[in-house]
């Protein structure tokens, strides 16, 4: 089984974060792919390094980075949904004229195209959001 | 087509749950995750409305969403199965298509 994810709310503002890296650990285990992350709306901010939780605290974007690296995810930011937030990758922020890059490890930035090709791809798609 | 629905809003804030009951059919299945958990509680406004679907509809909960908010699985409807993150993607992994109310 081959599963598409997406999220749409941001890490720390509800649960949708917490119960879709729940989802996509559980499915890992039980021998299933996770084909990609789609990150929308307020859920680009899942794949800013510098996410600086209290330490007794989750982590949850490094969770995600974790679990990439893990499994060979491919985790996607919308670019414009990223833009508006100020989520920037190298070239984003080169292109915008911005000092620096954001974007955590195991994130790259694209379109909704990547979000169409998940759900026909993959076997399930399932939505995290608010 | 077999569909499991999931539902994370709980019915007291909003009326995702109802508009859910009201639109699944027979062989479908509700996941209620999150604040929706609320939604699996006996003696409540809504019980009879999540009691009424179970002919036609199976129901579950996500055991860890129910403890997150204190509920004990003995105060649930009767007949509504509480299921793990293992189970949640098993379910999934049963039905066709999987649709989230958001």
């Amino acid at each position: 089984m081959k599963y598409s994810i997406m999220v749409n709310e941001g890490p720390y503002t509800h649960q949708a974060s917490d119960t879709a890296l729940h989802f996509c650990k559980a499915a890992l285990d039980a021998g299933y792919e996770i084909f990609r992350v789609f990150f929308y709306h307020d859920g680009v901010n899942n794949g800013t390094r510098y996410t600086v939780p209290p330490q007794d605290d989750r982590n949850i974007q490094k969770e995600w980075s974790k679990l990439a690296e893990a499994h060979e995810i491919d985790l996607v930011i919308c670019i414009a949904a990223a833009q508006r937030r100020g989520i920037m990758d190298a070239d984003e922020a080169k292109r915008q004229g911005l000092d620096g890059d954001n974007i955590a490890p195991g994130f790259r930035i694209s379109g909704l195209g990547q979000l169409i090709e998940g759900g026909i791809i993959a076997d399930r798609q399932l939505v995290f959001g608010d | 087509m077999s569909i499991l629905h999931t539902v994370n809003k709980s019915p007291f804030e909003r009326d995702s749950l109802s508009s859910c009951i009201r639109l699944a059919s027979k062989g479908h299945s509700i996941l209620l995750i999150e604040d929706g958990a609320l939604g699996a509680m006996a003696g409540t406004d809504h019980s009879d409305m999540v009691a009424g679907v179970m002919k036609d509809v199976s129901v579950y909960v996500l055991g860890p969403d129910l403890a997150a908010r204190g509920m004990s699985e003995d105060r649930i409807i009767d007949g509504i199965q509480v299921v793990d993150y293992s189970g949640f993607v098993e379910l999934t992994a049963k039905h066709d298509t999987c649709q989230s109310w958001l």
